[in-house]
Protein backbone atom coordinates (compact mmCIF):
# COMPACT_ATOMS: atom_id res chain seq x y z
CA UNK A 1 0.00 0.00 0.00
CA UNK A 2 1.38 3.72 -0.82
CA UNK A 3 0.21 6.20 0.60
CA UNK A 4 -0.25 9.98 0.10
CA UNK A 5 -1.93 9.47 -3.56
CA UNK A 6 -5.58 8.76 -2.17
CA UNK A 7 -7.66 11.22 0.11
CA UNK A 8 -9.61 9.44 3.02
CA UNK A 9 -12.65 9.19 1.65
CA UNK A 10 -11.70 7.75 -1.74
CA UNK A 11 -10.39 4.86 0.22
CA UNK A 12 -13.27 4.23 2.30
CA UNK A 13 -15.51 4.37 -0.75
CA UNK A 14 -12.74 1.84 -2.20
CA UNK A 15 -13.54 -0.35 0.90
CA UNK A 16 -17.49 -0.16 0.00
CA UNK A 17 -18.52 2.53 3.18
CA UNK A 18 -21.41 4.31 2.49
CA UNK A 19 -21.36 8.16 2.30
CA UNK A 20 -23.66 8.28 5.42
CA UNK A 21 -21.11 5.98 6.81
CA UNK A 22 -17.95 8.54 5.83
CA UNK A 23 -19.89 11.81 7.52
CA UNK A 24 -20.32 9.49 10.60
CA UNK A 25 -17.09 8.65 10.56
CA UNK A 26 -16.54 12.99 10.19
CA UNK A 27 -18.72 13.55 13.19
CA UNK A 28 -16.57 10.87 15.18
CA UNK A 29 -13.24 12.31 14.38
CA UNK A 30 -14.44 15.35 15.30
CA UNK A 31 -15.25 14.94 18.77
CA UNK A 32 -12.59 13.06 19.44
CA UNK A 33 -10.55 15.55 18.31
CA UNK A 34 -11.97 17.93 20.63
CA UNK A 35 -14.37 19.77 17.86
CA UNK A 36 -18.19 20.91 18.52
CA UNK A 37 -20.52 19.22 15.75
CA UNK A 38 -20.54 21.92 13.42
CA UNK A 39 -17.14 21.27 12.96
CA UNK A 40 -17.83 17.86 11.26
CA UNK A 41 -18.69 19.68 8.23
CA UNK A 42 -14.98 21.07 7.81
CA UNK A 43 -14.00 17.99 9.24
CA UNK A 44 -15.79 15.65 6.28
CA UNK A 45 -14.01 18.65 4.03
CA UNK A 46 -10.77 17.69 4.93
CA UNK A 47 -10.74 14.23 4.28
CA UNK A 48 -12.52 14.36 1.03
CA UNK A 49 -9.44 16.79 -0.51
CA UNK A 50 -6.53 16.49 1.81
CA UNK A 51 -4.09 13.22 0.41
CA UNK A 52 -3.29 11.06 3.42
CA UNK A 53 0.05 11.33 4.58
CA UNK A 54 1.88 7.71 4.82
CA UNK A 55 1.99 6.79 8.58
CA UNK A 56 5.01 4.42 10.22
CA UNK A 57 4.69 3.06 13.19
CA UNK A 58 7.63 1.17 15.17
CA UNK A 59 7.70 -1.24 17.44
CA UNK A 60 10.25 -0.61 20.48
CA UNK A 61 10.27 -2.44 23.29
CA UNK A 62 6.95 -2.78 24.48
CA UNK A 63 4.17 -5.12 24.66
CA UNK A 64 1.79 -4.11 21.97
CA UNK A 65 -1.01 -3.09 24.04
CA UNK A 66 -0.78 0.04 22.39
CA UNK A 67 -2.04 -1.37 19.29
CA UNK A 68 -4.19 -3.37 21.10
CA UNK A 69 -6.07 -0.36 22.45
CA UNK A 70 -6.02 1.41 19.25
CA UNK A 71 -7.83 -1.34 17.13
CA UNK A 72 -10.80 -1.10 19.90
CA UNK A 73 -11.63 2.35 19.52
CA UNK A 74 -15.61 3.53 20.40
CA UNK A 75 -16.21 3.73 16.40
CA UNK A 76 -15.94 0.48 14.54
CA UNK A 77 -14.67 2.63 11.11
CA UNK A 78 -12.27 4.52 13.16
CA UNK A 79 -10.02 1.40 13.19
CA UNK A 80 -10.35 0.06 10.40
CA UNK A 81 -9.68 3.51 8.01
CA UNK A 82 -7.16 4.32 10.25
CA UNK A 83 -5.10 1.07 10.61
CA UNK A 84 -5.57 0.15 7.69
CA UNK A 85 -6.61 3.34 5.35
CA UNK A 86 -4.31 6.32 6.55
CA UNK A 87 -2.00 4.12 4.71
CA UNK A 88 0.11 2.53 7.23
CA UNK A 89 3.26 1.99 5.48
CA UNK A 90 5.10 0.11 8.10
CA UNK A 91 4.17 -1.96 11.22
CA UNK A 92 5.48 -4.99 11.80
CA UNK A 93 2.51 -6.00 13.91
CA UNK A 94 0.18 -5.72 11.19
CA UNK A 95 1.65 -5.68 7.72
CA UNK A 96 1.52 -7.70 5.47
CA UNK A 97 5.15 -7.86 4.15
CA UNK A 98 7.77 -9.40 5.97
CA UNK A 99 11.71 -9.41 5.70
CA UNK A 100 13.24 -7.24 3.58
CA UNK A 101 9.90 -6.79 1.27
CA UNK A 102 8.90 -5.10 4.69
CA UNK A 103 11.99 -3.03 5.10
CA UNK A 104 12.62 -1.88 1.62
CA UNK A 105 8.62 -1.07 2.24
CA UNK A 106 9.49 1.30 4.74
CA UNK A 107 12.58 2.98 3.75
CA UNK A 108 10.76 3.74 0.07
CA UNK A 109 8.03 5.51 1.89
CA UNK A 110 10.97 7.51 4.23
CA UNK A 111 12.62 8.43 0.82
CA UNK A 112 9.74 9.62 -1.28
CA UNK A 113 7.69 11.42 1.33
CA UNK A 114 10.16 13.15 3.53
CA UNK A 115 8.82 15.52 5.36
CA UNK A 116 5.53 14.57 4.64
CA UNK A 117 4.83 10.91 7.15
CA UNK A 118 3.91 10.82 10.39
CA UNK A 119 5.88 8.68 12.46
CA UNK A 120 4.08 6.84 15.08
CA UNK A 121 6.31 5.15 18.12
CA UNK A 122 5.47 2.24 20.37
CA UNK A 123 7.83 1.54 22.82
CA UNK A 124 10.80 2.67 24.39
CA UNK A 125 14.22 2.65 23.65
CA UNK A 126 17.24 0.57 24.51
CA UNK A 127 20.43 2.75 25.13
CA UNK A 128 22.77 0.45 27.03
CA UNK A 129 25.08 -1.80 25.77
CA UNK A 130 25.30 -0.23 22.53
CA UNK A 131 21.71 -0.52 21.85
CA UNK A 132 21.54 -4.59 21.92
CA UNK A 133 18.94 -5.19 24.16
CA UNK A 134 16.26 -4.39 21.03
CA UNK A 135 17.34 -4.47 17.48
CA UNK A 136 15.21 -5.49 14.58
CA UNK A 137 16.60 -6.08 10.69
CA UNK A 138 19.93 -6.14 12.23
CA UNK A 139 19.42 -2.47 13.21
CA UNK A 140 19.35 -1.37 16.83
CA UNK A 141 16.10 0.48 18.06
CA UNK A 142 17.68 3.57 18.06
CA UNK A 143 19.34 3.78 14.66
CA UNK A 144 15.98 3.10 13.42
CA UNK A 145 14.20 5.69 15.24
CA UNK A 146 16.86 8.78 14.67
CA UNK A 147 16.61 7.61 10.58
CA UNK A 148 12.42 7.85 11.12
CA UNK A 149 12.29 10.44 13.07
CA UNK A 150 14.65 12.53 10.50
CA UNK A 151 11.88 13.58 8.08
CA UNK A 152 9.02 13.11 10.20
CA UNK A 153 6.34 15.91 9.99
CA UNK A 154 4.71 15.07 13.38
CA UNK A 155 5.74 12.20 16.06
CA UNK A 156 3.44 10.43 18.41
CA UNK A 157 4.71 8.37 21.10
CA UNK A 158 2.66 5.72 22.20
CA UNK A 159 2.03 4.88 25.72
CA UNK A 160 4.14 5.43 28.29
CA UNK A 161 6.70 3.58 26.80
CA UNK A 162 7.61 5.70 24.39
CA UNK A 163 6.49 8.60 26.71
CA UNK A 164 8.23 7.73 30.04
CA UNK A 165 9.76 4.36 29.25
CA UNK A 166 7.09 2.01 31.61
CA UNK A 167 8.18 -0.86 33.52
CA UNK A 168 11.52 -1.46 31.38
CA UNK A 169 12.82 1.75 32.55
CA UNK A 170 11.70 1.38 36.13
CA UNK A 171 14.86 0.66 38.42
CA UNK A 172 17.19 -0.21 37.65
CA UNK A 173 16.46 0.24 34.48
CA UNK A 174 19.09 -2.69 33.36
CA UNK A 175 18.43 -2.27 29.34
CA UNK A 176 19.08 1.51 30.09
CA UNK A 177 15.33 2.25 28.25
CA UNK A 178 14.73 5.71 27.39
CA UNK A 179 11.71 7.47 26.23
CA UNK A 180 11.03 8.83 22.79
CA UNK A 181 11.54 12.13 23.62
CA UNK A 182 14.91 12.23 25.19
CA UNK A 183 16.37 11.03 22.29
CA UNK A 184 14.88 13.22 19.34
CA UNK A 185 15.14 17.18 19.65
CA UNK A 186 11.71 17.65 17.43
CA UNK A 187 9.27 17.57 19.05
CA UNK A 188 6.99 15.03 20.42
CA UNK A 189 3.75 13.81 20.77
CA UNK A 190 3.11 11.99 24.16
CA UNK A 191 0.30 10.09 24.44
CA UNK A 192 0.69 7.86 27.77
CA UNK A 193 -1.21 5.38 29.41
CA UNK A 194 -0.69 1.39 29.44
CA UNK A 195 -2.43 1.65 27.56
CA UNK A 196 -3.37 4.81 26.36
CA UNK A 197 -7.31 5.18 25.71
CA UNK A 198 -8.49 3.95 22.30
CA UNK A 199 -10.52 7.13 21.10
CA UNK A 200 -7.51 9.55 22.65
CA UNK A 201 -5.47 7.82 20.49
CA UNK A 202 -7.70 8.25 17.59
CA UNK A 203 -8.12 11.93 18.41
CA UNK A 204 -4.53 12.37 18.93
CA UNK A 205 -4.00 10.94 14.75
CA UNK A 206 -7.22 12.97 13.71
CA UNK A 207 -6.04 16.07 14.88
CA UNK A 208 -2.91 15.49 13.21
CA UNK A 209 -4.78 14.45 10.05
CA UNK A 210 -7.50 17.04 10.28
CA UNK A 211 -5.31 20.14 11.00
CA UNK A 212 -2.13 19.08 9.33
CA UNK A 213 -0.37 20.36 12.66
CA UNK A 214 0.42 18.92 16.26
CA UNK A 215 -2.37 19.61 18.68
CA UNK A 216 -1.68 22.33 21.98
CA UNK A 217 0.96 20.12 24.52
CA UNK A 218 1.16 20.55 28.09
CA UNK A 219 4.66 21.41 29.57
CA UNK A 220 5.47 17.42 29.06
CA UNK A 221 4.36 16.96 25.80
CA UNK A 222 0.52 15.69 26.61
CA UNK A 223 -1.74 16.90 24.51
CA UNK A 224 -3.75 19.18 26.60
CA UNK A 225 -7.19 18.11 25.36
CA UNK A 226 -6.78 14.81 26.89
CA UNK A 227 -4.14 15.26 30.17
CA UNK A 228 -5.05 18.39 31.04
CA UNK A 229 -6.94 16.71 34.25
CA UNK A 230 -6.68 14.08 36.93
CA UNK A 231 -8.71 11.38 36.58
CA UNK A 232 -9.71 12.54 40.47
CA UNK A 233 -11.20 15.67 38.86
CA UNK A 234 -13.62 14.29 37.13
CA UNK A 235 -14.29 10.66 38.97
CA UNK A 236 -17.92 9.82 39.65
CA UNK A 237 -16.60 8.58 43.54
CA UNK A 238 -15.28 12.40 44.16
CA UNK A 239 -18.10 13.70 46.36
CA UNK A 240 -17.52 10.49 48.76
CA UNK A 241 -13.57 12.06 48.42
CA UNK A 242 -14.72 15.39 49.74
CA UNK A 243 -17.28 13.87 52.26
CA UNK A 244 -14.23 11.97 53.93
CA UNK A 245 -16.42 8.48 52.87
CA UNK A 246 -13.41 5.91 51.57
CA UNK A 247 -13.59 2.37 50.91
CA UNK A 248 -11.19 0.49 53.86
CA UNK A 249 -10.68 -2.89 52.32
CA UNK A 250 -11.62 -4.56 49.03
CA UNK A 251 -14.59 -6.06 50.51
CA UNK A 252 -16.08 -3.92 52.76
CA UNK A 253 -19.79 -1.94 53.38
CA UNK A 254 -17.96 1.14 52.08
CA UNK A 255 -16.79 -0.56 48.79
CA UNK A 256 -20.30 -1.66 48.03
CA UNK A 257 -21.82 1.59 48.87
CA UNK A 258 -19.29 2.89 46.17
CA UNK A 259 -17.11 5.02 48.40
CA UNK A 260 -13.78 6.71 47.04
CA UNK A 261 -11.00 4.38 47.16
CA UNK A 262 -8.31 7.02 48.56
CA UNK A 263 -6.89 4.17 51.17
CA UNK A 264 -6.93 1.37 48.78
CA UNK A 265 -3.81 2.86 46.83
CA UNK A 266 -6.13 5.32 44.01
CA UNK A 267 -3.53 7.27 41.94
CA UNK A 268 -6.23 9.25 40.84
CA UNK A 269 -5.37 12.94 42.33
CA UNK A 270 -1.96 12.85 40.70
CA UNK A 271 -2.58 11.09 37.43
CA UNK A 272 -3.42 13.31 34.45
CA UNK A 273 -5.55 10.90 32.05
CA UNK A 274 -8.79 10.82 30.40
CA UNK A 275 -10.07 7.77 31.87
CA UNK A 276 -13.05 9.22 33.77
CA UNK A 277 -14.28 11.14 30.97
CA UNK A 278 -13.89 8.68 27.84
CA UNK A 279 -13.81 5.42 29.57
CA UNK A 280 -12.37 2.28 28.06
CA UNK A 281 -13.71 -0.59 25.62
CA UNK A 282 -16.55 1.93 23.91
CA UNK A 283 -17.52 3.81 26.92
CA UNK A 284 -18.38 0.84 29.12
CA UNK A 285 -16.47 1.32 32.48
CA UNK A 286 -12.97 2.22 33.85
CA UNK A 287 -10.97 0.93 36.72
CA UNK A 288 -12.44 2.73 39.32
CA UNK A 289 -15.92 2.58 37.91
CA UNK A 290 -15.49 -1.75 38.59
CA UNK A 291 -14.01 -0.91 42.03
CA UNK A 292 -10.35 -0.68 41.67
CA UNK A 293 -7.87 2.51 42.06
CA UNK A 294 -6.22 4.07 39.57
CA UNK A 295 -2.54 2.69 39.59
CA UNK A 296 -1.21 5.65 37.82
CA UNK A 297 -0.65 4.04 34.38
CA UNK A 298 -0.31 7.35 32.61
CA UNK A 299 2.25 8.98 35.05
CA UNK A 300 6.23 8.76 34.54
CA UNK A 301 7.82 6.21 36.87
CA UNK A 302 4.62 5.41 38.16
CA UNK A 303 6.04 1.48 38.49
CA UNK A 304 8.64 3.30 41.09
CA UNK A 305 5.88 4.48 43.15
CA UNK A 306 3.89 2.05 44.61
CA UNK A 307 2.85 -0.23 46.39
CA UNK A 308 -0.36 0.41 44.13
CA UNK A 309 -2.69 -0.59 46.96
CA UNK A 310 -1.62 1.89 49.26
CA UNK A 311 -1.34 5.31 49.26
CA UNK A 312 1.68 6.25 50.56
CA UNK A 313 4.59 4.77 48.44
CA UNK A 314 7.80 2.97 49.75
CA UNK A 315 10.18 5.41 51.23
CA UNK A 316 13.32 4.99 48.83
CA UNK A 317 15.93 2.88 51.03
CA UNK A 318 14.17 2.40 53.76
CA UNK A 319 12.70 -1.39 52.45
CA UNK A 320 9.32 -2.24 50.83
CA UNK A 321 7.14 -1.74 53.91
CA UNK A 322 8.20 1.87 55.16
CA UNK A 323 6.73 4.61 54.44
CA UNK A 324 7.51 8.11 55.32
CA UNK A 325 5.40 7.96 58.47
CA UNK A 326 7.07 4.96 60.04
CA UNK A 327 9.99 6.31 59.22
CA UNK A 328 8.76 9.57 60.54
CA UNK A 329 7.64 7.74 63.68
CA UNK A 330 10.66 6.37 64.45
CA UNK A 331 12.79 9.06 64.08
CA UNK A 332 10.09 10.87 66.76
CA UNK A 333 10.82 8.65 68.83
CA UNK A 334 14.49 8.77 68.87
CA UNK A 335 13.97 12.51 68.87
CA UNK A 336 12.02 12.01 72.19
CA UNK A 337 14.26 9.71 73.41
CA UNK A 338 17.17 11.84 72.37
CA UNK A 339 15.46 15.11 74.33
CA UNK A 340 14.78 13.38 77.16
CA UNK A 341 18.78 12.18 77.86
CA UNK A 342 19.65 15.70 77.12
CA UNK A 343 17.30 16.68 80.02
CA UNK A 344 18.68 14.61 82.15
CA UNK A 345 22.51 14.62 81.76
CA UNK A 346 21.83 18.87 81.65
CA UNK A 347 20.63 18.23 85.35
CA UNK A 348 23.43 16.58 86.08
CA UNK A 349 26.39 18.45 84.53
CA UNK A 350 25.06 21.13 84.58
CA UNK A 351 24.07 21.30 88.24
CA UNK A 352 26.52 23.54 89.47
CA UNK A 353 25.21 26.20 87.10
CA UNK A 354 21.69 25.96 87.51
CA UNK A 355 22.63 25.97 91.66
CA UNK A 356 24.42 28.93 91.21
CA UNK A 357 21.62 30.76 89.21
CA UNK A 358 19.13 29.90 91.82
CA UNK A 359 21.44 31.56 94.50
CA UNK A 360 21.55 34.71 93.04
CA UNK A 361 17.98 35.01 93.60
CA UNK A 362 17.78 38.53 95.74
CA UNK A 363 16.56 36.48 98.62
CA UNK A 364 19.00 34.37 98.99
CA UNK A 365 22.25 36.73 99.13
CA UNK A 366 24.01 37.94 101.99
CA UNK A 367 23.85 41.59 100.64
CA UNK A 368 20.36 41.19 100.25
CA UNK A 369 19.29 40.20 103.48
CA UNK A 370 20.68 43.31 105.07
CA UNK A 371 18.16 45.61 102.97
CA UNK A 372 14.88 42.95 102.85
CA UNK A 373 12.30 44.14 104.44
CA UNK B 1 27.28 32.14 98.19
CA UNK B 2 28.18 33.97 94.56
CA UNK B 3 27.18 37.85 94.45
CA UNK B 4 24.22 38.65 92.46
CA UNK B 5 24.57 39.94 88.83
CA UNK B 6 23.15 43.03 87.46
CA UNK B 7 21.05 42.15 84.67
CA UNK B 8 20.07 44.58 81.96
CA UNK B 9 16.99 44.47 79.62
CA UNK B 10 17.21 44.09 76.18
CA UNK B 11 14.50 44.44 73.30
CA UNK B 12 15.81 41.87 71.44
CA UNK B 13 12.44 40.58 69.28
CA UNK B 14 10.86 43.12 67.57
CA UNK B 15 6.80 43.00 67.39
CA UNK B 16 6.93 41.74 63.21
CA UNK B 17 9.02 38.74 64.58
CA UNK B 18 7.63 37.91 67.40
CA UNK B 19 4.39 37.90 65.33
CA UNK B 20 5.47 36.31 62.63
CA UNK B 21 7.12 33.30 65.02
CA UNK B 22 3.56 32.74 66.31
CA UNK B 23 1.95 33.37 62.83
CA UNK B 24 4.16 30.82 61.82
CA UNK B 25 3.78 28.40 64.59
CA UNK B 26 -0.09 28.08 64.21
CA UNK B 27 0.21 27.60 60.34
CA UNK B 28 2.25 25.02 60.98
CA UNK B 29 0.79 23.31 63.52
CA UNK B 30 -2.86 23.63 61.26
CA UNK B 31 -0.69 22.28 57.97
CA UNK B 32 0.77 19.05 59.96
CA UNK B 33 -2.48 18.06 61.80
CA UNK B 34 -4.30 18.35 58.97
CA UNK B 35 -1.42 17.01 56.18
CA UNK B 36 -0.71 14.18 58.22
CA UNK B 37 -4.89 13.43 57.83
CA UNK B 38 -5.03 14.09 54.22
CA UNK B 39 -2.09 11.70 54.02
CA UNK B 40 -4.19 9.10 55.86
CA UNK B 41 -7.80 10.22 56.56
CA UNK B 42 -9.72 8.57 59.29
CA UNK B 43 -13.16 7.27 58.96
CA UNK B 44 -15.44 9.67 59.97
CA UNK B 45 -18.70 8.97 58.56
CA UNK B 46 -22.07 10.64 60.14
CA UNK B 47 -24.13 10.76 57.17
CA UNK B 48 -24.52 7.97 54.57
CA UNK B 49 -24.75 10.00 51.68
CA UNK B 50 -22.21 12.35 50.33
CA UNK B 51 -23.98 15.07 49.71
CA UNK B 52 -24.53 15.54 53.79
CA UNK B 53 -20.64 15.84 54.57
CA UNK B 54 -17.85 17.90 53.59
CA UNK B 55 -15.77 16.81 56.40
CA UNK B 56 -12.36 15.95 54.04
CA UNK B 57 -12.89 18.71 51.91
CA UNK B 58 -13.21 21.29 54.95
CA UNK B 59 -9.72 19.90 56.27
CA UNK B 60 -8.37 20.09 52.49
CA UNK B 61 -9.19 23.66 52.57
CA UNK B 62 -7.73 24.39 55.79
CA UNK B 63 -4.93 23.27 54.46
CA UNK B 64 -5.09 25.13 51.39
CA UNK B 65 -5.58 28.70 53.88
CA UNK B 66 -2.97 27.98 56.41
CA UNK B 67 -0.28 26.83 53.38
CA UNK B 68 -1.17 30.74 51.76
CA UNK B 69 -1.00 32.24 55.79
CA UNK B 70 2.70 30.15 55.94
CA UNK B 71 3.65 31.37 52.73
CA UNK B 72 3.29 34.85 53.19
CA UNK B 73 4.19 35.44 56.31
CA UNK B 74 7.60 33.77 55.74
CA UNK B 75 8.18 36.78 53.03
CA UNK B 76 7.47 39.10 55.37
CA UNK B 77 9.98 37.78 57.64
CA UNK B 78 12.56 37.49 54.77
CA UNK B 79 11.85 41.25 54.13
CA UNK B 80 12.22 41.85 58.06
CA UNK B 81 15.34 40.29 57.50
CA UNK B 82 16.45 43.36 55.71
CA UNK B 83 14.66 46.18 57.83
CA UNK B 84 14.72 44.96 61.31
CA UNK B 85 17.17 45.45 64.33
CA UNK B 86 20.85 43.57 64.75
CA UNK B 87 18.76 40.33 66.32
CA UNK B 88 16.32 39.91 62.89
CA UNK B 89 18.79 40.51 59.90
CA UNK B 90 20.06 37.94 57.90
CA UNK B 91 23.66 38.62 59.35
CA UNK B 92 22.61 36.61 62.39
CA UNK B 93 22.00 33.64 60.88
CA UNK B 94 24.55 33.08 58.29
CA UNK B 95 27.72 32.53 59.40
CA UNK B 96 30.22 35.04 57.44
CA UNK B 97 33.22 35.75 60.44
CA UNK B 98 35.84 33.30 62.44
CA UNK B 99 33.59 34.56 65.25
CA UNK B 100 30.62 33.34 64.06
CA UNK B 101 32.31 29.99 63.57
CA UNK B 102 34.29 29.72 66.72
CA UNK B 103 30.25 30.90 68.57
CA UNK B 104 29.00 27.84 66.32
CA UNK B 105 31.91 25.12 68.16
CA UNK B 106 31.21 26.76 71.67
CA UNK B 107 27.53 26.27 71.56
CA UNK B 108 28.28 22.93 70.39
CA UNK B 109 30.64 22.47 73.31
CA UNK B 110 28.16 24.05 75.80
CA UNK B 111 24.92 23.04 74.68
CA UNK B 112 25.61 18.81 73.31
CA UNK B 113 29.27 18.23 75.20
CA UNK B 114 28.14 19.87 78.24
CA UNK B 115 31.61 21.84 79.42
CA UNK B 116 31.72 25.27 80.15
CA UNK B 117 33.80 27.58 77.67
CA UNK B 118 34.67 31.12 77.98
CA UNK B 119 33.13 32.77 74.79
CA UNK B 120 30.31 35.15 74.98
CA UNK B 121 26.69 33.81 73.15
CA UNK B 122 25.12 36.12 71.65
CA UNK B 123 21.86 37.63 73.04
CA UNK B 124 19.68 37.03 70.17
CA UNK B 125 19.81 33.49 67.94
CA UNK B 126 22.95 32.03 69.21
CA UNK B 127 25.29 31.38 66.04
CA UNK B 128 24.10 27.79 65.56
CA UNK B 129 20.62 28.35 66.03
CA UNK B 130 20.76 30.86 63.50
CA UNK B 131 22.63 28.80 61.30
CA UNK B 132 19.48 26.09 61.41
CA UNK B 133 17.13 28.47 61.05
CA UNK B 134 18.97 29.81 58.09
CA UNK B 135 18.61 25.85 56.73
CA UNK B 136 14.77 25.85 57.66
CA UNK B 137 14.19 28.44 55.73
CA UNK B 138 15.04 26.47 52.59
CA UNK B 139 13.26 23.68 53.64
CA UNK B 140 10.05 25.99 54.67
CA UNK B 141 10.30 27.28 50.74
CA UNK B 142 10.72 23.57 49.87
CA UNK B 143 7.42 22.89 51.62
CA UNK B 144 5.93 25.82 50.41
CA UNK B 145 6.55 25.37 46.57
CA UNK B 146 6.43 21.59 46.53
CA UNK B 147 2.49 22.48 48.09
CA UNK B 148 1.91 24.94 45.62
CA UNK B 149 2.95 22.46 42.79
CA UNK B 150 0.45 19.91 44.13
CA UNK B 151 -2.05 22.28 44.48
CA UNK B 152 -1.66 24.54 41.31
CA UNK B 153 -3.71 22.49 39.21
CA UNK B 154 -6.78 22.31 41.55
CA UNK B 155 -7.39 25.80 41.49
CA UNK B 156 -6.80 28.76 39.33
CA UNK B 157 -3.84 30.14 42.11
CA UNK B 158 -1.10 31.91 40.58
CA UNK B 159 0.96 31.00 42.67
CA UNK B 160 -0.13 26.99 41.38
CA UNK B 161 1.38 27.76 38.28
CA UNK B 162 4.14 29.56 38.92
CA UNK B 163 5.32 26.56 41.26
CA UNK B 164 4.08 24.26 38.33
CA UNK B 165 8.13 23.37 37.08
CA UNK B 166 8.69 21.56 40.42
CA UNK B 167 6.20 18.60 38.73
CA UNK B 168 8.71 17.83 35.41
CA UNK B 169 11.45 18.51 37.58
CA UNK B 170 11.49 15.84 40.14
CA UNK B 171 9.44 13.22 37.84
CA UNK B 172 5.87 12.88 38.93
CA UNK B 173 3.00 14.43 40.98
CA UNK B 174 3.16 11.09 42.80
CA UNK B 175 6.76 12.11 43.82
CA UNK B 176 6.26 15.39 45.07
CA UNK B 177 3.59 14.59 47.00
CA UNK B 178 5.37 11.15 48.24
CA UNK B 179 8.05 14.20 49.41
CA UNK B 180 5.90 16.51 50.59
CA UNK B 181 4.66 14.33 52.86
CA UNK B 182 7.95 13.31 54.08
CA UNK B 183 9.00 16.82 55.02
CA UNK B 184 5.78 17.02 57.43
CA UNK B 185 8.43 14.58 59.64
CA UNK B 186 10.77 17.22 59.34
CA UNK B 187 8.78 19.60 60.66
CA UNK B 188 7.46 17.37 63.65
CA UNK B 189 11.04 16.36 64.45
CA UNK B 190 11.91 20.02 64.52
CA UNK B 191 9.43 21.27 66.52
CA UNK B 192 10.15 18.55 69.75
CA UNK B 193 13.62 19.78 69.27
CA UNK B 194 13.26 23.58 69.17
CA UNK B 195 10.27 23.64 71.75
CA UNK B 196 12.73 21.68 74.32
CA UNK B 197 15.56 23.90 73.55
CA UNK B 198 13.56 26.72 74.57
CA UNK B 199 12.86 25.22 77.82
CA UNK B 200 16.78 24.37 78.22
CA UNK B 201 18.33 27.70 77.63
CA UNK B 202 15.51 29.20 80.04
CA UNK B 203 15.99 26.64 82.88
CA UNK B 204 20.21 26.77 82.15
CA UNK B 205 20.64 30.66 81.49
CA UNK B 206 17.80 31.80 83.11
CA UNK B 207 17.73 34.59 80.62
CA UNK B 208 13.71 34.61 80.30
CA UNK B 209 14.46 32.84 76.75
CA UNK B 210 10.56 31.76 77.41
CA UNK B 211 8.86 34.60 77.72
CA UNK B 212 11.27 36.65 74.82
CA UNK B 213 9.06 35.08 72.84
CA UNK B 214 5.64 37.16 73.86
CA UNK B 215 7.73 40.39 75.04
CA UNK B 216 10.69 40.37 73.06
CA UNK B 217 12.84 41.24 75.93
CA UNK B 218 15.66 38.93 77.20
CA UNK B 219 18.03 39.86 79.89
CA UNK B 220 21.74 39.69 79.64
CA UNK B 221 24.42 40.21 82.58
CA UNK B 222 25.74 43.43 82.41
CA UNK B 223 29.37 42.47 82.88
CA UNK B 224 28.57 40.67 79.89
CA UNK B 225 26.81 43.31 77.63
CA UNK B 226 29.35 44.26 74.86
CA UNK B 227 29.12 48.48 74.65
S1 LIG C 1 -11.67 6.96 43.65
FE1 LIG C 1 -9.65 7.84 43.22
S2 LIG C 1 -9.95 9.27 41.54
FE2 LIG C 1 -11.98 8.80 42.40
S3 LIG C 1 -12.32 10.40 43.94
FE3 LIG C 1 -11.41 8.70 45.01
S4 LIG C 1 -9.20 9.16 44.98
FE4 LIG C 1 -10.17 10.45 43.41
S1 LIG D 1 -7.66 4.81 35.81
FE1 LIG D 1 -5.51 5.31 36.09
S2 LIG D 1 -4.40 3.37 35.96
FE2 LIG D 1 -6.44 3.05 35.13
S3 LIG D 1 -6.19 3.32 32.97
FE3 LIG D 1 -6.82 5.30 33.80
S4 LIG D 1 -4.86 6.36 34.24
FE4 LIG D 1 -4.38 4.22 33.91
Amino acid sequence: MSGGKHTLWEVMREKGYSRRDFMQFCSFAAAAAGLGPNASAAVAKAFEKKARPPVIWLHFQECTCCSESFIRASHPIVADVLLDAISLDYTETLQAAAGHQAEKCKSDTLKAYAGKYILLVEGSVPTKADGVYCTIGGRTAEDILQEAAAGAAAIVAWGNCASYGCVQNAKPNPTGATPIHELISKPVINVPGCPPIADVMVGVVTHILMFGRIPDLDDQGRPKEFYSRRVHDTCYRRPNYDAGLFVETFDDDNARKGFCLYKMGCRGPVTYNACSVTKWNQGTSYPIQSGHGCIGCSENKFWDNGPFYRHLPSFPGFGIESTADSVGVTLGAVAAVGVAAHAISTNIRKRKLIHDQVAEDVKNTPENEKVDR
Amino acid sequence: MPSPHVYRRIYVWELPVRAFHWINALAIATLGVTGLIIGKPFSVSYAQEASFQYWFGTVRFIHFTAGYVFLFNMLVRVYWGFAGNQYARWSTFIPTTKAAFQEIVEVLKIDILQVSVKGRIHIGHNRLAGLIYFITTFIFFFQALTGFALYGPTSHSILGKLAAWVVPLMGSEAVVRQWHHAMLWFYVLFVMVHVYLVFYHDYVEGRGTTSSMVGGWKFEREDQLDH
